[in-house]
């Protein structure tokens, strides 16, 4: 089995896709000619035409509205937005047409389209290119959210994503573009939406996280028995997963790179606290970014969680 | 270095029929009398359900309503220039659109009683659910008329949208998409001369709506919105250059909205009953009638058949609507989400 960097992976999942069902499109900026600014596309052009890998103008609202036209027509749309720092000029369109066109059309329309962002801190880009705003976008009921830890959960994820019949933003962490290698079959397979991962099974403490957060754990060193879950899709969320474990460790950590209020953290803290208060040792514990704006490079590294920070708050919850 | 004139443009306006009713024939479509009668039918059904509508809203059998009175020719004049398997994407104000189509009108007032069911087109028409987020359906007809292409389907695509649309980003992207991608797509401003309380000349400085689309590599054409026929050509044209592989067309009607934004808004606030018994004056549906009646074939007793006619569609869908009766709550759940999550399934139950 090969050994893929999550790019190669993605790459490898849309071309499958577009081979396997002439529906798939791919439309953005710089996807075509260029293969993408981070390279996912590369290829796809030369193999699938200028008519679905569609080089389209700076557009982010005009991509995303296009691809709610064509979702609906019956296309199976891939728009790329090139950072998820740009896409907050098409959240008018996934907020007020993507996630409400199955509502607002009774079922008469439906929108299977899959917005691919590049996401997260850590790459020495410019101001704007490191965002991770998925709070904004799990709030939106009619949306599904859905963040890869890994080339092997990328491929999956995203062949689940477009054959999903709702609309679904798909956030790349770029800090793991190219970080990690993993054996990805060359064959297909999905990993299903709204299905949780148990990375690691543990005792002690229940710590989850996504994305890029999710390595950052792993190499988190500590003593105490960490059951470790990646919920893979954020919304919606698999509950069922995280309060097994919860119920089980009695103690949870959360960890992830946005800012803490307002964040998905809160959220699940509050699930925590109204379904399985009782089976808790400890005070939920999030590691998060301060409420700041997103530093520059420089600073990053103080904005981050750390493992240093993911240790100390395991530490805690465990002496609690 | 020599000045050099880079561009020059100029933009057209289509006049076909004028207000005392005599029609220019040079420019005149082919339309025969039962295309003329059913263009005049269709309008004093968009009209009549209009006033029907203003009225249930007084009686509080209706939401807030957006009249559309005066925009008959603009709209059901570019409607009915439509083939069956075109896409269409209205705005709010569109009712003459989804009449001449044959929306069903029962569904059209479930809606404005505050019923979602009422945004369920029928399968037999390619109609996408009114958009009330001004302008932000632009780029949707877009992506249909991309797709429509890539399919290969010999159709085109058309979308309207009011004046104060022309100032939104997504009609920028979207105009902008489809004059790179020259799609089968035709634009179709209803140039009310308000935004709510904003006239035109607040909403842009350019002469005309029509140029922006030379902007953006394609025709726009202005044409007098209350002219029946120049409406009506003006698409007709617009959809065969489409269908035909030249690409898409801008055409603004200049018309008027003689009523208020909505129910909720008064008129009178902003502008004044001068310039209101103006544009009343250009009245579409008097135009068409003292055409009608100089080639003889309207009379005072076909207007109130067809009157008639028109009020009793309407007094039926009322009828059916109020007996529809409320969605259940579960309503909400149903088409949320193709299957609804471990927490709506949930909170489903517990409604």
């Amino acid at each position: 089995m090969a050994r893929l960097t999550m790019v190669q992976a993605i790459n490898q999942a849309l071309s499958q896709e577009m081979a396997r069902d002439e529906r798939v499109v791919l439309l953005g900026e710089d996807v075509g000619r260029d293969g993408g600014v981070f390279r996912v596309s590369e290829g796809l052009l030369e193999r699938f035409g200028a008519e679905r890998v569609i080089d389209t103008p700076l557009s982010e609202s005009g991509i995303v509205g296009a691809a709610i036209g064509m979702a609906a027509y019956g296309l199976r749309p891939v728009a790329e937005i090139q950072f998820m720092g740009f896409i907050y000029a098409a959240l008018d369109q996934l907020y007020t047409h993507a996630a409400r066109l199955r509502t607002r059309s009774r079922g008469r329309f439906t929108c299977p389209l899959v917005v691919r962002a590049p996401y997260g801190a850590g790459i020495k880009a410019p101001e704007m290119h490191e965002e991770s705003s998925e709070a904004l976008l799990c709030h939106l009921p009619g949306i599904k959210v859905v963040v890869p830890s890994g080339p092997y959960s990328a491929k999956g994820l995203l062949l689940a994503a477009i054959r999903d019949p709702d609309p679904v933003v798909f956030l790349e962490p770029t800090r793991l573009y190219r970080m990690l290698r993993e054996e990805v079959p060359e064959g297909d397979y999905t990993i299903p939406l709204g299905v949780a991962r148990i990375v690691q099974p543990g005792r002690d403490v229940t710590v989850v996280a996504w994305g890029s957060m999710l390595e950052r754990v792993l190499k988190t060193e500590t003593p105490h028995s960490v059951e470790l879950i990646d919920p893979q899709t954020l919304t919606p969320f698999d509950w069922d997963t995280l309060l097994a474990s919860v119920r089980k460790t009695g103690r949870l950590v959360i960890v992830h790179e946005a800012v803490k209020s307002g964040g998905l953290g809160a959220e699940i803290a509050a699930t925590v606290a109204e379904e399985a208060i009782l089976q808790l040792r400890a005070p939920v514990l999030r590691v998060t970014a301060p409420d700041v704006v997103l530093p520059l490079p420089k600073l990053i590294d103080s904005y981050l969680p750390t493992t240093g920070k993911i240790r100390t708050a395991i530490d805690d919850v465990m002496r609690y | 270095m020599p000045d050099e004139i880079c561009a020059t443009f100029s933009v057209h306006r289509l006049s076909i029929l004028a207000p005392d009713g005599t029609v220019d024939e040079a420019l005149m479509p082919p339309l025969s009398e039962g295309d003329v009668r059913r263009l005049y039918e269709l309008m004093v059904l968009a009209r009549t359900f209009d006033q029907r509508a203003v009225a249930l809203q007084r009686e509080g059998r209706l939401g807030t309503y957006p009249p559309s009175l005066g925009q008959e020719a603009a709209q059901v004049g570019s409607a009915f220039a439509l083939q069956p398997d075109d896409w269409l994407f209205p705005s709010f104000r569109e009712m003459g659109v989804q009449l001449t189509v044959g929306y069903p009108i029962h569904q059209i007032l479930q809606y404005w009683a505050g019923d979602e069911r009422g945004q369920q087109a029928p399968p037999s028409l390619n109609i996408f659910p009114i958009c009330i987020s001004v302008g932000t359906h632009i780029p949707h007809a877009v992506g249909a008329a991309l797709a429509a292409r890539y399919r290969h389907d010999p159709l085109a695509v058309a979308v309207w949208f009011g004046d104060g649309a022309t100032s939104k980003g997504d009609f920028h992207e979207g105009f902008n998409m489809a004059g790179v991608f020259r799609l089968p797509l035709v634009f179709i401003c209803q140039n009310n001369q308000w935004a709510i309380s904003v006239p035109l000349s607040g909403q842009t400085a350019a002469a005309t709506l029509a140029q922006k689309a030379l902007a953006y590599g394609f025709e726009g054409v202005q044409v007098d919105g209350n002219d029946v026929f120049a409406v009506y050509r003006a698409t007709r044209d617009a959809l065969l250059k489409a269908r035909s592989g030249g690409g898409p067309t801008f055409i603004e009607c200049l018309t008027y909205r003689v009523a208020d934004h909505t129910t909720s808004d008064d008129a009178g606030r902003y502008r004044s009953a001068d310039e209101v018994a103006a544009w009343s004056a250009l009245d579409p549906l008097l135009r068409l009638e003292r055409y009608m009646e100089r080639c003889g074939f309207w009379n005072e007793a076909y207007a109130s058949e067809t009157r008639q006619k028109a009020l009793a569609d309407i007094d039926a869908a009322i009828v059916t609507m109020e007996a529809v009766g409320a969605p259940d709550p579960d309503d909400m759940f149903v088409h949320a989400l193709s299957l609804p999550g471990q927490r709506q399934a949930g909170q489903r139950k517990g409604v």
